[in-house]
């Protein structure tokens, strides 16, 4: 479609950078969840690919072809609010089940089972 | 206007959303409000829990208190697994007292905490208002749940409540 060598050298400059930080960031968070000790430190690990690595990944590509088509090119903004807003909700599920599992084994290192102190107008 | 857009900042959105995936041309905008006003008023018919914005100066500070913490846990998260993943290193829970109550805050609130690298939400209690975060590099247990409470609760309060 586009030609990438018309890109002039400071955008290509700019995008590479981008794009090797982004995936720098990405990579450590996928070493990260191979390396890292217990569950909850590895739930810490893919964030570092869904906010920051993806964030830099997609200025790159608009500022890529902003330059190549010579107009305006936004749409990774909604990339981003879409991969932002659906992974945490993976997150929290998976940690809510292994601290439930983890309570009900009563393994170490995890809260106990809080009681419900206010039980009456709470759920309204 | 409350009986043709119930949600005037969801058909905005959707509109923009449009014309983001397609042109910023004058048919697709019309086209975007053909699909952005009943796709809003079906919303309405679910009649989700309405989130009322009362501060956008507050909105504003909220964003650039977010950005700056978001930036600043990818380099520290980052770092710790440069320098090594299995080095010793205190991680644990924090538990925090939220006197938040607006489901649309804490929704906010959860996405602040999730997208920052290095503190993740596992558990809130709507009952008691226990929020328990999971923090990777716990330097002192007392620090997060202030940050919580001092940085975050008051500006989303100033926002929602």
């Amino acid at each position: 479609m586009n030609d990438l060598s018309a890109l002039p050298l400071w955008a290509a400059i700019l995008i590479a950078l981008l794009l090797v930080a982004g995936s720098t960031l990405t990579l450590l968070g996928a070493v990260g969840l191979l390396r890292l000790r217990s569950f909850y430190e590895r739930l810490h690990a893919p964030t570092l690919g869904t906010s920051g690595g993806v964030l830099l990944v997609l200025i790159a590509s608009m500022l890529c072809f902003t330059v190549l088509q010579q107009r305006l090119v936004v749409h990774e903004v909604l990339i981003f609010i879409f991969i932002t807003l659906t992974t945490p909700v993976t997150l929290m599920l998976l940690g809510r089940a292994a601290l439930y599992r983890d309570r009900t084994e009563g393994n170490d290192g995890v809260p106990a089972f809080e009681p419900e102190e206010i039980v009456s107008e709470a759920d309204q | 206007m409350s009986r043709v857009l119930p949600y005037p900042l969801l058909t905005a959105g959707l509109i923009l959303m449009w014309l983001l995936l397609n042109a910023f041309t004058p048919g697709h905008l019309i086209l975007g409000t053909l699909l952005a006003v009943p796709a809003s008023l079906a919303m309405a018919q679910l009649h989700p829990a309405k989130p009322r914005l009362h501060n956008w100066r507050a909105i504003a500070r909220l964003a650039g208190v977010v950005i700056h913490d978001i930036a600043v846990s990818n380099i520290s998260v980052a770092r710790i697994m440069f320098s090594g993943a299995r080095l010793p290193r205190t991680s644990g829970f924090v538990a925090v007292t939220l006197d938040l109550q607006d489901p649309t805050a804490l929704a906010l609130l959860a996405w602040i905490i999730n997208n920052a690298p290095g503190t993740a939400w596992v558990e809130y209690r709507a009952a008691t208002g226990r929020l328990l975060v999971h923090v990777l590099d716990l330097k002192d247990d007392q620090d997060w749940a202030e940050i919580i409470k001092n940085r975050y609760e008051p500006l989303l309060m100033e926002i929602f409540e």
